[in-house]
């Protein structure tokens, strides 16, 4: 295999790897941070990027029309886009909130399942919104006209990485900020927490919806990555499931960790692929479900064996111990 | 719409069987098995297992009961799944569970490792069986009989109200009337003053993960029957599962039952409005309603 | 710490230490129990009196120090070997079965006993008449008194030697607190012995032969119940005058 191959492949690694930390830099606020266990990433997934498809798409006319249904198209640049992602999934994760952030954990938990499976069933059949099960396909790809189309990924790559970083830093910053320090002090003692005078409640809202909107850009990245999206793609497993698996991976509660997380859970995910060359010929097309099937093995394990994960939660995190 | 109300007790009977596993499961151990509809998935499965392998290997014969779509290996293989999942359920148990509670595990951790136990679980029957759907007699005719009101019911959906009545009635004979039933009370009342009393609380939570494994593959093969088996089906059951088992209290056994039981004739009637895909939406609407109104249930004092 | 001569211990606990990391609740606390006795403890609340049985009972393990039961050492074995062994214990709160009955709560008492408990049973209603006449009544429908009756007749089916009863009377209207400690005494005369933890220390004391007093998790005082009931310093602290 020549080089440039082995590192085209490795650029598409990295850039998925990428999107996924975002994702998990959104779970840690809301569940390593503040305890809130929301297993319905796929919805927040969907809907972020569905948005952002249809703020930087033309609305179909004419012709066009007759195979295209959106509800609406902006034809607004990139940047606009991830903005509307977040800015909608934080809407989204607001409405959501109020009804469901007094409940107890599982409950929520069970509360963001059929969250995100009605998001995914609407999307799915109503089509006048977004054309339903065909989904939206040449979403447009920022800064594409700069390089030959071979090398875009570099770009893309760079675009991901940027935005991964300022995420990780602004999250840094509130992390250790006093609004950080309750957010802690919320997962580790609700109850404490309370008496000591803070609304529970608006925090918890706004970890919320910080990490909704997080979560929205990631949904946008991929999006704009591969170009095509439809409801499909926004399962349970492949939405929601390997982004946990990342974060707890890598340790939740710590940001490097959950990035560390996606990269390694990825590179799991894509080396079983090579594994899976080994199968006999019979076992092939079960290739997916062996592979899915590891990674629920390895959530296990980790479960048991390791759950802080690989970094762990981070020990000092005020500045005012350091 | 009286159609409707009668498939939804039909439907409903399925979920109420599922339900009242889950919740004697969370009534004891306090936490949310997301791992219970795949539960009923693998039911579905090794009954077809049964079905279509071993019974036909060893000659049982293939011929349909009269106007039901199945004969004797269906009737064989429907306890010999239920003991199997049972099984499965129990080993679950031991292998994950068990571990992670005696370190302390809080409830989500727990429920976070039954979310991976349903994705293995379902991986697994999709390497087995593929991700076709499945009958466990296909191509036959099923007449409906025609009932009163204009409703027609197949025969199949009398007997599933049979079953599920008979089996109801066998867990209420064993929580009341024996030793370990009434353990299994004692214990989802107050697990601590068990442990005080002497309670043997390990062979209670095996005891409890095996009915609850069991009552789940009957409702797996139930559906499969009525309608069809996919590998999502167990999953696609979840929230309906968990809605009924809300609606009646968790905790409680026969709550679960009427919740169930609520639960299919909202979503059949809902299909008069709306599209039958979005029931299991329905479902979760009522689950939502029921934890703002009120979150302890119809028959109250629900969660700890 | 000389407890007094001549008296058969069934159980002692040995200068034990117990808390959770840096809290201590119990310092180098002793008492010991006779055969057939009841021995009261006593004190102000947070003294550490519940957190004394349940070090005996196993449920949180000493830092140091000893449990003895009949000769053997059984510090720090979990409940349900301690059940076995023949200690019941009667917690303060959440004591009974409620969506049971009140039969239904006594065979849960009885849950490791393999032989055939029937007379036990009977005992237990003949002791407990109140609770005969309502044995399929649900128990969480019981008035407080007859939780506590539900609550004691549970931890006798097991035959217990001792028996350690953790503030029976709280909650209880008076005439109710002394039913309970007729009972109690009746438990007693079956050869029944008893550690009786209380904040109603003159009932306490005056049903026991012994008696404790604890207070800011170390002994203060012990003796004779009658003589501790007769000290002055008992009175004003712990009598109300």
């Amino acid at each position: 295999m020549e080089i440039g191959r082995i590192i085209a492949y490795l650029i598409s690694f990295a850039i998925m790897a990428g999107i996924y930390a975002v994702f998990c830099l959104g779970l840690n606020i809301q569940w390593g941070y503040t305890g809130l266990f929301n297993i319905g990433i796929a919805g927040f997934f969907c809907i972020g990027a569905y948005v952002s498809a249809m703020i930087t798409t033309p609305k179909p006319t004419g012709l066009y029309a007759e195979y295209v249904h959106q509800i609406f198209g902006l034809n607004l640049p990139f940047p606009l886009g991830l903005l509307g992602a977040a800015v909608m999934c934080g809407i989204i994760a607001f409405l959501i909130g109020i009804p469901t952030l007094k409940l107890a954990e599982d409950y929520l938990a069970i509360a963001t399942i059929g969250i995100a499976e009605t998001v995914r069933l609407i999307f799915n059949n109503e089509h006048w919104l977004a054309n339903g099960p065909r989904g939206l396909m040449g979403l447009p790809q920022p800064l594409s006209d700069l390089v030959d189309p071979r090398y875009y990924n570099y770009i893309y790559l760079v675009i991901v990485v940027i935005i991964m970083i300022v995420i990780y830093l602004l999250i840094e910053r509130a992390i250790r900020s006093p609004w950080g320090r309750v957010l802690r002090a919320i997962r580790g003692d609700e109850i404490s927490a309370a008496m000591s005078g803070k609304n529970i409640f608006n925090f918890k809202m706004q970890s919320l919806v910080f990490g909704a909107m997080v979560m929205g850009i990631g949904g946008a990245l991929y999006a704009h990555y591969t170009k095509a999206i439809s409801p499909d793609v926004f399962t349970p497993l492949y939405g929601t499931f390997i982004i946990w698996v990342m974060v707890i991976a890598g340790g939740s509660g710590n940001n490097k960790g959950v990035i560390l997380g996606a990269f390694v859970v990825w590179a799991i995910w894509i080396g079983t692929r090579f594994m899976t060359e080994f199968l006999p010929y019979t076992l092939k097309a079960r290739a997916p479900y062996i592979r899915y099937l590891l990674i629920g093995i390895l959530l296990e394990f980790i479960l048991i064996y390791k759950p802080q994960g690989l970094l762990g939660e981070e020990k000092k995190v005020s500045k005012l111990l350091e | 719409m009286a159609e409707l109300v009668v498939y939804g007790i039909v439907l409903g009977s399925i979920i109420s069987l599922g339900a009242i596993g889950l919740t004697l499961v969370y009534g004891i151990l306090q936490f949310a098995n997301f791992a219970h509809g795949d539960l009923m998935t693998v039911g579905a499965y090794i009954a077809l297992f049964f079905v279509s392998g071993p019974f036909a290997w060893i000659g049982i014969p293939d011929n349909t009961f009269g106007p039901f779509s199945f004969g004797w290996r269906m009737v064989i293989a429907f306890p010999f799944s239920m003991l199997a999942v049972g099984g499965v359920s129990i080993l679950l148990d031991r292998i994950l569970y068990r571990n992670l509670r005696n370190r302390g595990s809080g409830r989500v951790t727990l429920a976070i490792s039954a979310l991976g136990a349903s994705f293995i679980i379902r991986m697994v029957v999709l390497i087995i069986w593929g991700a076709d759907y499945r009958f466990y007699r296909p191509g036959i005719l099923r007449p409906a009989l025609k009932l009163p009101l204009g409703v027609k019911i197949r025969p199949d959906q009398i007997l599933i109200l049979i079953v599920v009545f008979l089996l109801v009635i066998l867990l209420h004979l064993f929580l009341q009337r024996t030793k370990m039933g009434k353990a299994m009370r004692a214990t989802s009342d107050n697990m601590e003053l068990a442990r005080i009393s002497g309670i043997d609380i390990e062979r209670v939570i095996t005891w409890t993960w095996g009915i609850g494994g069991a009552l789940a593959a009957a409702a797996g093969i139930l559906y499969g029957i009525d309608v069809q088996i996919h590998t999502g089906m167990g999953w696609n059951f979840l929230i309906p599962l968990f809605a009924a088992a809300i609606l009646g209290s968790i905790g409680n056994m026969y709550g679960a039952l009427v919740g169930g039981l609520v639960i299919g004739v909202a979503q059949q009637v809902s299909t008069a409005f709306l599209l039958p895909t979005y029931k299991s939406a329905v479902a979760f609407f009522i689950m939502i309603l029921i934890l703002l109104i009120r979150p302890q249930g119809i028959f109250g004092g629900g969660r700890k | 710490m000389n407890h007094s001569p001549g008296i058969n211990f069934i159980l002692k606990v040995e200068d034990t230490t117990v808390g959770y990391s840096e809290i201590d609740i119990l310092y180098d606390v002793s008492i010991a129990l006779g055969s057939g006795e009841i021995v009261s403890v006593i004190g102000p609340n947070g003294a550490g009196k519940s957190t004394l049985l349940k070090t005996i009972f196993g449920f949180l393990k000493p830092k140091n120090g000893k449990v003895i039961f009949k000769d053997e050492d059984i510090t720090g074995l979990k409940p349900e070997k301690i059940v076995k062994k023949g200690i019941s214990y009667v917690p303060q709160v959440e004591n009974i079965f409620p969506s049971l009955t009140i039969q239904e709560n006594l065979e849960m008492g009885a849950f490791i006993r393999t032989d055939d408990y029937s007379s036990r049973l009977n005992e237990m209603f003949e002791l407990f008449p109140d609770l005969k006449k309502r044995r399929n009544q649900r128990a969480g429908q019981l008035s407080g008194g007859q939780r506590q009756m539900v609550a004691m007749g549970r931890a006798l089916m097991l035959d217990p030697l001792v028996l350690l009863l953790d503030e029976p009377s709280a909650g209880l209207a008076p005439n109710l607190v002394s039913m309970i400690f007729e009972r109690i005494k009746d438990i007693n005369s079956t050869g029944v012995a008893m550690i009786l933890v209380e904040q109603n220390a003159r009932e306490a004391l005056s049903m026991a032969q012994r008696g404790y007093v604890l207070a800011t998790g170390r002994n203060v005082l012990d003796g004779e119940a009658k003589a501790l009931l007769e000290n002055k310093e008992v009175a004003r602290l712990y009598l109300g005058g």
